[in-house]
């Protein structure tokens, strides 16, 4: 479904993205893991279009995501830190990206329910806390039922009752065979709902494999283990 | 873009400063023109809040507001919306709200006090400050990530345009008083905005001494038909050269 | 008490000339056209006898130059029309006593020459010219060594567009007491010329859009314009060589130009100037070699230039006017100034009156450091009205450097007369 071709992307002096490909299919829920600094938000922002390549292409559904926005139709984004003007409340802004997809789908409320977010709406985006935006976040994502879900860090921030809601829901997608890719710290947080890795260092690849596969390979129980272990290994 | 307009527009309009601006461009016109028995003063001083204040809180707030509104922007652009379009939405927002601000500020008492004729000019000159100051904002915007700096560049700008040029121009006319200047005059003013504003007004207000000595010429330059349509083209190309080129900018930009 | 028995003895006396005037055969009044027993002017007037009334009923007469050579009174019916073909003086007067009426005078002829007239009277008193419409004329009414002759409530408009080939709206030259009163003069090179012309009065004129001056006053003592009008003639209205003018409630509006001004006063001196409105015009009054002359009571309203004072004038009295709204209200052309200025309004005056006597406490500075650079530096009016411009002009008035000392208004009114 998403096609990475050789992509590198520099800021200064740091090489972001270095010449980097991937290739991820339909039904996997990929986790994007990696040390501070290692590219993941640059891939996923060059993925949204956020961010344009030095270099090689990025091809989505078969065609070049250059000069090209309407693929963004069929991905929902959750970024890391969600910043909403800040005198719009919480119900323009929900209206604003509904009139900006203009979608006739009837959308996903489920995750809007299930947060209270109906309760706030009058809210203005400067006045609530850093959970309650990435709530509004969340519900934003998944609010159009996207094939495609770029997940920032989903449940920083969130307290451990809207977190499990959301976690319920990316497995809910997941089930539903939506390609999911989530960045997060918390690999433990990650065990059981992801089915692929993909680990990034100073720009570079450097695997891509099924969870089963990786923990086969490397012998351990759970992913954090198998990377630690990948990791000391690799050191020697 | 029609949507991204209107919301763009709702969250200016409800900023604070953009209240207060009117409000203080309303408090200013109104007590110049309802204090003083002449309506002269009254435009003398609407015309220097036109040409000092008008483009110091257009190019000011609108840095702020495209540095401030980052993450917005990058919300937007994540979703299937022309990059384009989120970038000329902004601009016709602050355009909006800013025109908005100047017409209900200064606009209403210039329609009520001025003559018809002073006071459509005055309030076109307005308008257009407006927008050039802030279209000249998008570009400083554009050129640095860091808003301290382009904010300094925004300031920097103004005070070259709104007061340094003049300098200039009055060292020029000392240097060269000995040969005839009153062409090259004429195009030098076109370097800047604020003085061709300046101009279009000043030969309505000051007709009777521009039809005098040099004024004529410059009467005849500014003041027919040809004269108002090149004036006027120079100030639209005045907004449409920054903003292109912020825009080609911001195609480009990584969020 | 003493107005109306002065009017009574004139009266009486008028009464006692008439009662006593010789008996002759009583006036005879002559019907030309409309069916009267004359056809023609010119036979009419060869049938009249002194004191005839001639009255001209309806239609174009085209008689090439009619003369008059005794007291006639003379009236149209109809306003009927008297063609000059561009070739001739229409109407000559050479007598006394002449009353024209009621027509209609049009396309005089033109030529530098002689200078024909729709109307010219050669050397003649007691001559009223009233209620006559004067189209394209070279000349309209053209008085020459005239005396008491009234010229009023006329019309007269040209439509020529070069100077030398227009001649002036009412002429005047070598005249004394006369009465220019209530004409309306459009489109001809002077409106109203007067030249060596004596104890004469001009009174409710209208004078717009004339080529050259509106009025033209020179080597003309001892006279009078009261409550005229002049707008948008090409040089306003010029006073020069002269003595003794009164000059009262005129306004002079929208003389636009280079050399365009609402009065220029050139080798003026021992005049008065008050009552007067200067709006809209590029320079109010510019005074050239002029002395002794007291403007008073006036109103400067959206002038380029309010006064212009050359350096060569002297001992002029400038007070209790309202200067209002003009970009400048004075300039000068030198340092030194000889003039007093006193107890004028002045809008751009920033001081204050604490003592509440209506007269600020801090003098005045009217003439403006911008004004000077522009009377040096004429391009530099561009710049008027921009920041720099103004931080100047403060500067100036809390050190004057360029500005000369002695032009200051020592005594500035805080509120405007009501004039």
């Amino acid at each position: 479904m998403i096609v990475i071709k050789n992509i590198s992307k520099r800021f200064g002096k740091l090489q972001a993205l270095d010449h980097l490909s991937l290739q991820l299919s339909r039904g996997a829920c990929v986790a994007l893991i990696g040390p501070n600094g290692c590219g993941k938000t640059t891939l996923i922002k060059s993925l949204l279009g956020m961010v344009l390549p030095d270099e090689g292409s990025l091809i989505f559904n078969g065609q070049d995501i250059r000069h090209n926005n309407e693929y963004r139709r069929q991905i929902g984004y959750m970024p890391q830190i969600g910043r909403y003007p800040e005198n719009m409340t919480i119900g323009q802004v929900i209206g604003m990206i509904k009139g900006i997809r203009n979608s006739n789908e009837t959308p996903d409320y489920e995750l809007y329910e299930q947060f209270g977010i109906d309760r706030m709406l009058h809210k203005k985006m400067r006045t609530l806390s850093g959970g309650t935006t990435q709530k509004v976040s969340a519900t934003l994502a998944f609010l159009f039922h996207p094939p495609v879900l770029i997940l920032d860090e989903p449940t920083a921030g969130l307290d451990p009752v809207a977190a499990e809601i959301l976690k319920a829901k990316i497995a809910d997608a997941k089930n539903k065979g939506r390609l999911i890719l989530i960045t997060s710290h918390l690999l433990s947080e990650l065990e059981g709902m992801v089915n692929q890795v993909v680990f990034m260092q100073e720009g570079k690849l450097l695997l891509h494999k099924d969870t089963t596969e990786l923990k086969a390979v490397t012998g351990q129980k759970t992913i954090k283990e198998a990377i630690v272990h990948l990791l000391k290994t690799g050191a020697k | 873009m029609i949507r991204i307009l209107k919301y763009v527009t709702l969250d200016i309009l409800k900023n604070r400063i953009v209240i207060i601006y009117a409000v203080v461009l309303a408090l200013f016109s109104w007590s110049a023109f309802g204090l003083e028995d002449n309506t002269s003063k009254g435009l003398l001083t609407v015309l220097n809040l036109l040409l000092l204040t008008v483009p110091l809180v257009s190019v000011l707030f609108s840095t702020i507001y495209v540095y401030n509104n980052n993450e917005f922007i990058e919300l937007l652009v994540s979703h299937p919306v022309r990059r384009s379009m989120i970038w000329k939405a902004l601009f016709a927002g602050l355009s909006l709200s800013m025109t908005a601000a100047f017409i209900l500020g200064a606009g209403l008492p210039l329609l009520l006090f001025a003559d018809p004729a002073t006071a459509l000019i005055m309030i076109a000159a307005g308008v257009l400050l407006s927008v050039i100051f802030i279209a000249i904002a998008f570009l400083s915007s554009i050129v640095t990530r860091d808003k301290a700096k382009g904010i300094g560049i925004a300031i920097m700008l103004w005070l070259y345009f709104a007061l340094l040029f003049d300098g200039l121009v009055l060292f020029l006319y000392f240097q060269f008083a000995d040969y005839p200047i009153e062409k090259p005059v004429v195009l030098l003013s076109a370097l800047s905005p604020v003085d061709l504003c300046r101009i279009l007004i000043l030969l309505r207000l000051d007709v009777s001494a521009m039809m005098g000595y040099t004024g004529a010429i410059f009467k005849n330059f500014f003041g027919n038909g040809w004269g108002l349509i090149l004036s006027f083209s120079l100030l639209l190309l005045w907004i449409w050269v920054p903003f292109r080129v912020s825009l080609q900018k911001f195609k480009k930009k990584d969020l | 008490m003493r107005q109306p028995i002065k009017i009574f003895l004139r009266l009486l006396s008028a009464c006692l000339l008439w009662v006593g005037a010789p008996l002759h055969t009583p006036a005879a009044t002559l019907h030309v056209g409309n069916g009267g027993p004359f056809t023609k002017i010119r036979p009419a007037l060869a049938a009249s006898h002194p004191g005839d009334s001639i009255i001209i009923g309806r239609g174009i007469y085209k008689e090439g130059n009619l003369i008059i050579d005794k007291p006639l009174f003379i009236l149209g019916e109809g306003m009927p029309v008297l063609d000059g073909e561009f070739r001739y003086e229409i109407l000559s007067v050479k007598s006394d006593r002449v009353t024209i009426k009621g027509l209609t005078l049009r396309n005089s002829g033109h030529s530098v020459l002689n200078d024909p007239g729709a109307i010219k009277v050669y050397d003649a008193s007691y001559v009223t010219i009233t209620d006559n419409i004067l189209l394209n004329n070279y000349f309209g009414i053209y008085l020459q060594y005239a005396a008491h002759c009234i010229v009023r409530n006329n019309t007269i408009t040209a439509s020529q567009k070069e100077e030398h080939l227009s001649g002036n709206g009412i002429h005047c030259w070598k005249s004394d007491s006369l009465q220019i009163t209530g004409n309306r003069i459009t489109g001809h090179r002077d409106g109203i010329y007067f030249e060596f012309v004596t104890h004469s009065v001009i009174w409710r004129n209208i004078a717009r859009n004339n080529l050259r001056y509106g009025l033209h006053f020179m080597f003309s003592h001892n006279n009078a314009y009261i409550t005229n009008y002049f707008k948008n003639n090409g040089a306003g209205v010029a006073v020069m060589f002269t003595k003794h003018v009164i000059m009262l409630n005129n306004t002079f509006e929208e003389n636009w130009g280079d050399a365009a001004y609402g009065i220029l006063f050139k080798e003026l001196s021992d005049c008065c100037l008050s009552g007067n409105r200067f709006i809209k015009n590029t320079t109010g009054i510019l005074f050239d070699g002029s002395n002794r002359i007291v403007v008073t009571r006036n109103v400067f309203r959206e002038n380029g230039w309010g006064i212009r004072i050359q350096a060569n004038c002297m001992d002029n009295s400038i007070r209790q006017n309202n200067f209002m709204g003009n970009t400048f209200d004075l300039a000068t052309n030198g340092t030194l100034m000889l003039n007093q200025f006193t107890d004028n309004y002045w809008d751009k005056y920033e001081g204050y009156d604490l003592n509440r006597d209506r007269t600020g406490d801090v003098p005045y500075r009217p003439l403006s450091m911008y004004s000077m650079i522009v009377e040096r530096n004429p391009p530099a009016m561009l710049l008027y009205r921009s920041f720099i411009i103004r931080l100047l002009d403060q500067s100036e008035k809390i050190i004057p450097t360029l500005t000369p000392e002695q032009l200051i208004d020592n005594r500035p009114r805080m509120i405007p007369y009501n004039l």
